[in-house]
């Protein structure tokens, strides 16, 4: 008992951490470029391959641009790239998961091949040839990583789905004259909505990912927009003449916040079930 | 009558219900009776049209029923009530005991909150009571508002599926009290299922017993007797 307890208050430690670095990202992201107000695509030559200062916390890049400001305005255009992209997914996702599992039968069926079909294609080699076929831009990668990350969260609503229309609460609606729609828009949703939720926020890194490998292959978001793809990008040919930051510093806004994210994600797993919120309050 | 006719159903290879032909009167209580995993539940669910059975016919007062579920007509479905043995797991926990009553009326296009306020009262829960959510009432309360939701679309048929089994003995009587008192208002037909012998024949006026399919090689599977 006493070494789950410590355990428990180690693991919640971890989560108030996570949830402080996320925060304090979350509003540097928001706060930094409108307040700071530097030009970070300003070209200065003389303070080129600058290495990490007082003056310049993470360096300059090759164009003598300060790497900390170019990754606070590379993690706002991907993160808000992964959200939208998230979001995407998530809706074409879930409306398919939604029909399969309330409809069932022949329309489940079908559906769900075509979810087995999507999800043995390779996606990123999917997405980068539907970001191919457009100019690049952050449409394109949100349509690219959006029209390749739905098959989990349509796998994911449609097995709620099937649990929920079993359970006798939805039969009773069905018995008390409910129609399919009442029955998903009153009983369905609400319960899928924490599901659905944390499987978007759990979508955002790893869109975030993807945008970062699009960027990185060229085949993102244009070239001189910050984002940390095109900074690792960039950064790759000043590692030979030792220049570390500038791909360094892109790298950890993509990690800390990923880890970050995982570990809250995990916790609010925990918090849905009933069993692990039971030893989360001891 | 609520008539079912040589129904037939099972779960995977097992068969639940064997060939079981079964009449529900208007106006009267039957008790059905028999051992655990015999199939009262699973009739009481093909009754309600909210399972497929495998074979055997359905009809509500001579109108047969071709469709379960939601493919069943409404009109056809909300005659027919259920009430469940477990009344936490046959109410939404996200809704409130007021919107659980409301719901077949609000489902119906219908709303009407003197309607859900008499049910309540009939039933015996107070107004207090209403603005909580389920994991904030007991059984016994929880098991009220299904009966009052069970009654809000004045269904001819009520299936009681060992609705009193998990209720102290006056919250049983006064369930039983408020069924009968609906039968006799409205004339419909109460199916009581249960295990409690002592109730069965203090409320119903026929019995009929289900001894199952799955009773062991060379015992009779018989039917309830045709009523």
């Amino acid at each position: 008992m006493t070494t789950e307890l410590a355990q428990v208050k180690v693991r919640r430690k971890g989560v108030w951490a996570a949830a402080i670095t996320l925060g304090v990202l979350a509003l540097a992201v928001l706060v930094v470029p409108p307040i700071v107000q530097l030009d970070q695509q300003l070209v200065d030559l003389r303070s080129a391959g600058l290495a990490p200062s007082l003056a310049h916390p993470l360096g300059t890049d090759e164009m003598g641009r300060d790497v900390l400001l170019r990754s606070l305005y590379g993690l706002r255009v991907s993160f808000m790239v992964g959200l939208v992209a998230a979001l995407v997914s998530m809706v074409i996702g879930g409306l398919i998961g939604l029909a399969a599992g309330s409809l069932g039968g022949l329309p489940d069926r079908l559906l769900m091949r075509v979810v087995d079909g999507f999800s043995a294609l390779p996606h990123l080699l999917l997405g980068i040839f539907i970001v191919a076929m457009f100019a690049p831009s952050p449409y394109a990668v949100i349509v690219s990583v959006g029209v390749t990350h739905w098959t989990t969260a349509a796998r994911i609503v449609r097995s709620e789905v099937l649990s929920l229309r079993e359970r006798p609460f939805v039969e009773a609606a069905v018995s008390g004259g409910a129609s399919r729609a009442r029955v998903v828009r009153r009983h369905l949703l609400p319960h899928l909505a924490p599901h659905l939720l944390l499987a978007t926020v759990l979508m955002v890194p790893h869109a975030i990912w993807h945008e970062t490998a699009l960027s990185f292959l060229g085949l993102g978001l244009p070239p001189h927009l910050a984002s940390l793809g095109n900074m690792i990008n960039d950064g790759q040919r000043s590692l030979l003449s030792g220049d570390w930051w500038s791909s360094f510093a892109p790298g950890l806004f993509i990690l800390v916040p990923t880890l970050a994210v995982s570990v809250l994600t995990q916790h609010w797993r925990d918090r849905l079930n009933p069993r692990t919120r039971s030893e989360l309050s001891l | 009558m609520l008539r079912a006719h040589e129904i037939t159903v099972r779960y995977g290879r097992r068969t639940v219900l064997d060939r079981v032909s079964f009449d529900l009167p208007p106006g009267q209580v039957v008790g059905l009776g028999g051992p655990s995993g015999c199939g009262k539940s699973t009739l009481a669910r093909v009754l309600a049209m909210m399972l497929r059975p495998a074979g055997g016919a359905l009809s509500v007062d001579g109108a047969q029923v071709r469709g379960w579920r939601q493919r069943a007509p409404r009109e056809l479905r909300t005659r027919v009530a259920l009430l469940y043995q477990q009344p936490r797991l046959a109410v939404d926990p996200k809704l409130r005991l007021r919107e659980i009553i409301a719901e077949p009326l609000a489902a119906m296009g219908r709303p009407d909150e003197s309607r859900v306020g008499a049910l309540a009262a009939e039933v015996g829960l107070t107004g207090d009571l209403l603005t909580r959510r389920p994991h904030e009432v007991s059984d016994g309360q929880l098991q009220r508002a299904c009966l009052a939701r069970a009654l809000t679309l004045d269904p001819g048929y009520l299936i009681c599926d060992e609705m009193t089994t998990m209720l102290d003995a006056s919250t049983q009587a006064y369930l039983v009290a408020v069924v009968n008192a609906y039968r006799d208002r409205t004339g419909a037909g109460v199916l009581a299922i249960s295990h409690d012998e002592v109730l069965l024949d203090r409320w119903a006026d026929t019995r009929a017993e289900l001894t199952g399919a799955g009773s062991p090689p060379g015992m009779p599977s018989p039917s309830p007797a045709p009523l």
